[in-house]
């Protein structure tokens, strides 16, 4: 099954609106709820990344019985060090993106640690694009 | 602790979740950055926070947490307020400050996070 949600770009109002659509498809799929957790706070944690930094985008979630995959696509500035980015701490992120709670350098690093595999494409001046995967248990 | 009693303790205002005030709160975590939120695993997990906009309530619903403080007068949005009823949260506001309001819940025994 695949879901697609765009994302508006600097919008702060709709930031989640994405990550909670999913939330609820995923408690019908009956996933269990330690793992739904574990999605959806790496979605947010993307979907916040792309209305703070990039121009707008997408988020793609596929579900199949083994596995979640999320694939957020920007079209932002990229991220010339991904390392860097990495590391607790490490903020390019604005004022206003402070003021709503988020901009320490923890996203990156917090999606790392709720999902099973994070991929990071990024280009300057083309985009980003996560790719976070999360297994799911063998059903019975 | 049941959130009953924290209102009485904390001469709080509730502004939405009236109904659910018989739940039990077992944890307590005080913060104003959402990046620290969603890092909490925790049940029954009471948010204190003085952040007042609709990613608050947002965080809260990710990370399953079904009650907020507000801190230091900080009032709810009608937007906020909407948004905890849909998600069945409770928010509470208080006029202590987050170290007030920290110790008169650390010392009714509730139990911090970490």
């Amino acid at each position: 099954m695949q879901f697609e949600y765009a994302i508006e770009d600097g919008n702060f109002t709709k930031a989640g609106d994405a990550s909670s659509s999913f939330k609820k498809i995923l408690k019908q799929l009956n996933v269990d709820p330690q793992i739904i957790k574990r999605i959806v706070v790496s979605m947010y944690e993307g979907e916040v990344n792309i209305v703070a930094h990039a121009n707008g985008g997408k988020v793609i979630c596929n579900v199949d019985t083994s596995r979640v995959n999320i694939k957020l696509i920007d079209k932002g500035p990229g991220i010339p060090d991904i390392a860097k980015a990495m590391q607790a701490g490490y903020s390019t992120a604005s004022a206003k993106v402070r003021e709503m709670g988020f901009g320490a350098g923890m996203g990156l690093q917090n999606i790392k640690n709720n999902s099973d595999e994070l991929n990071i494409k990024s280009e300057v001046g083309v985009g980003t694009t996560l790719e976070i995967i999360v297994n799911l248990p063998k059903a019975g | 602790m049941k959130l009953k009693d924290i209102v009485i303790l904390l001469n709080a205002e509730v502004v939405s979740g009236h109904t659910k005030l018989e739940r039990e709160v077992e944890a307590v975590f005080a913060s104003d950055l959402m990046s620290d939120v969603l890092t909490i695993d925790s049940e029954k997990l009471l948010l204190l926070t003085g952040l007042v906009n609709i990613q608050t309530i947002r965080t809260s619903e990710m990370s399953d947490i079904k009650n907020i403080v507000l801190v230091r007068n900080k009032k709810a949005t009608p937007e906020m307020i909407a948004l905890a009823e849909e998600n069945r949260i409770v928010i509470m506001q208080c006029s202590y400050s987050m170290y007030k309001t920290s110790g008169i819940l650390f010392q009714s025994g509730i139990n911090p996070v970490y």
